[in-house]
């Protein structure tokens, strides 16, 4: 168990230094380097030479990758070429916002597309199955800012009960973002819930045809009591990687819907820092979100192993 | 081929999607000789008229003729993600069935590699790409490709495994054939089935990518009618002018569940029910 539990850590020590690494080096391969992509035109004299001290670009790659990472590691992810900031002191109320907006989508989505999903599981090709079914299938396909806009239309423009963009004064109290949250949350849950349901619910069917659960029925096992002690644990399993994988969902999805109700949380902070060619903010994002995911899959990793006795025995 | 569309149609799902596919494809194929009007041209005189005999879905902030441009506005993303939905189809397919037919320690190494891509908020790496490389399909298609084959190798790589291990397969390998002999006549026309569904829905997925990054402003550079791009362009007068945003919205949704109403169609003809399946 112990050396299982350190593999798993393993693995996420490694694909966090693999990402990094990946990350780096896509910036490394342009042409070019940080400065020139900032500065463009202006890319000469003085100007790039600052530039370049202050990024400390006239040092080996090597150095400066390890850097990067050690800095990162303390919570120090460099220098912001647009804000003339450095980027930790831009990120963190930014950070909580996202944390609000993708805490509270998670925290509804997970339980209640577990419960349709086994309630569609069960119901197999019943009218329950096939309208859950076809509004996962709905959800999932329609763009996030498709959904968005039209709840905007509906609930912004013609009934008025929630804003349309956020407005709100940098440093504003979580209790301040609250009404603001109301929209964001529904679209990303829908995507969620559309997701984790089908998983769900795949998972169900494959137990429901196991043998135990034939066993069960033979003796005379009640169906409620079937479904509550066989099927629903068993099913949960694989269904719980699957909730991890789909959190990378939330984090794409996250950037386009904080785009689209122009929400200030990483995702448009990414966005703006795209725009405006400022490398070091936009690595500095996108390593905190890989951070964030793979943290979240080695949480249902441990969770699984706790779970399922199976995966403990030797040859997993 | 005959058999599988008739099995395919006899769904009505399965007729509403090819259908659906079918209308889009052809629209984008045919839009110059159907639109009325140029999907580019501004008209100072006619800005935010609303829908009338004229102007059928009304016109933009620039007095563009809005029907014009949703029929031109699936060219460029249908373009790019069918072109990067082949890419990934067949580097992700062919290294799939690779690594499931040769095994070993090749495979799990570069299974632990995949997984580590897997891991990352692919949308995320696209972006630092874009900020990299620019927008515009120059990147977007190989990255769209590169990515989506990783998912595509995983599913395949599964199937090929459970291939390999049959017994027609070890029976060939016994005769002393080679490698590839016996990828490309044992296990690949084992697998065509697999790849033809994960491929029209890797598809499917890609367009939602496209659009929304065109959306974010990194796909289609103005003036390219484009869905997405649209969207963006117009969301601030949703409530003034709700056509704008209405119809490339609904041109859009409706060819993604298209494709992938026809590639659930397509899996469950050909026996394999993605529904039932733990995706990747």
């Amino acid at each position: 168990m112990p050396t299982l539990i350190l593999r798993r850590f393993g693995f996420a020590a490694f694909t966090i230094a693999f990402v990094s690494l990946v990350m780096f080096a896509a910036v490394e391969a342009l042409p070019g380097n940080v400065c020139t992509s900032f500065l463009q035109r202006f890319a000469q004299g003085p100007r790039l030479e600052r530039c370049i001290e202050q990024q400390g670009l006239d040092r080996p790659a090597l150095v400066r990758y390890g850097d990067w990472v050690a800095g990162a590691a303390q919570g120090d992810f460099g220098y912001s070429l647009k804000k003339r900031k450095p980027v930790n002191e831009l990120i963190w109320e930014r950070f909580r916002n996202t944390a609000l907006l993708g805490g509270i989508a998670a925290l509804l989505a997970i339980p209640l597309a577990i419960f349709l999903g086994i309630a569609a599981g069960v119901r197999r090709d019943r009218p329950v199955d096939l309208s859950l079914s076809g509004a996962a299938m709905l959800a999932m396909t329609i763009p996030e800012f498709v959904t968005a806009t039209a709840l905007i239309y509906v609930f912004a423009i013609l009934l008025q009960w929630f804003p349309a963009v956020t407005i709100v004064s940098p440093g504003a109290s979580v209790l301040q973002m609250l009404p603001n949250i109301v929209l964001p949350v529904i679209v990303l849950s829908a995507v969620l819930i559309a997701h984790i349901m089908r998983m769900v619910r795949a998972s169900v069917i494959d137990v429901m045809a196991s043998d135990y659960v034939q066993m069960a029925r033979l003796k005379g096992v009640p169906e409620r009591q079937i479904i509550r002690k066989h099927v629903v644990p068993n099913a949960m399993i694989p269904a719980l990687n699957v909730i991890a994988l789909t959190i990378a969902w939330l984090l794409a999805g996250v950037v386009v819907v904080e785009k689209v109700f122009n929400y200030p949380g990483l995702g448009t902070l990414m966005i703006q820092a795209i725009y405006d060619r400022d490398l070091p903010m936009v690595q500095a994002v996108a390593l905190i979100f890989s951070v964030i995911y793979v943290a979240v899959n080695l949480l249902a990793d441990l969770a699984a192993l706790v779970l399922d006795p199976r995966l403990r025995r030797k040859g997993h | 081929m005959m058999n599988l569309l008739q099995t395919v149609i006899s769904r009505p799902s399965g007729a509403l999607g090819l259908g659906l596919t079918l209308f889009h494809v052809l629209m984008a194929l045919f839009a110059p000789w159907i639109a009325p009007y140029d999907p580019t041209m501004q008209n100072a005189d006619a800005i935010l008229l609303a829908p009338s005999f004229e102007h059928w879905m009304g016109t933009d902030t620039l007095g563009r003729d809005v029907f014009s441009r949703v029929l031109h506005g699936g060219r460029l993303a249908i373009a790019v993600t069918f072109s990067a939905a082949v890419i990934a189809t067949l580097w992700g397919g062919f290294a799939g069935i690779f690594f499931g037919t040769v095994g070993g320690r090749v495979d799990e190494f570069s299974m632990r590699i995949v997984d580590a891509f897997l891991s990352m908020p692919w949308l995320l790496f696209l972006l630092l790409i874009i900020s990299i490389g620019g927008a515009g399909p120059v990147t977007i298609i190989p990255t769209l490709g590169f990515f989506y084959g990783v998912a595509i190798l995983r599913v395949v790589r599964g199937a090929a495994m459970q291939v390999a291990a049959r017994d027609f397969v070890t029976a060939a390998k016994a005769r002393g054939e080679r490698l590839w002999p016996v990828i490309a006549r044992e296990v690949f026309p084992n697998l065509s089935d697999i790849l033809l569904v994960e491929g029209a829905m890797r598809w499917s997925w890609m367009l939602l990518a496209f659009s929304s990054l065109s959306f974010l402003g990194f796909g289609a550079t103005p003036p390219t009618p484009d869905w997405g791009l649209m969207v963006a362009q117009e969301r601030g007068l949703l409530s003034t002018a709700p056509w704008g945003v209405f119809w490339p919205c609904f041109a859009l949704s409706s060819l993604i569940i298209g494709i992938n109403l026809l590639a659930d169609a397509i899996g469950k003809a050909l026996g394999l029910d993605r529904a039932t399946a733990i995706a990747v």
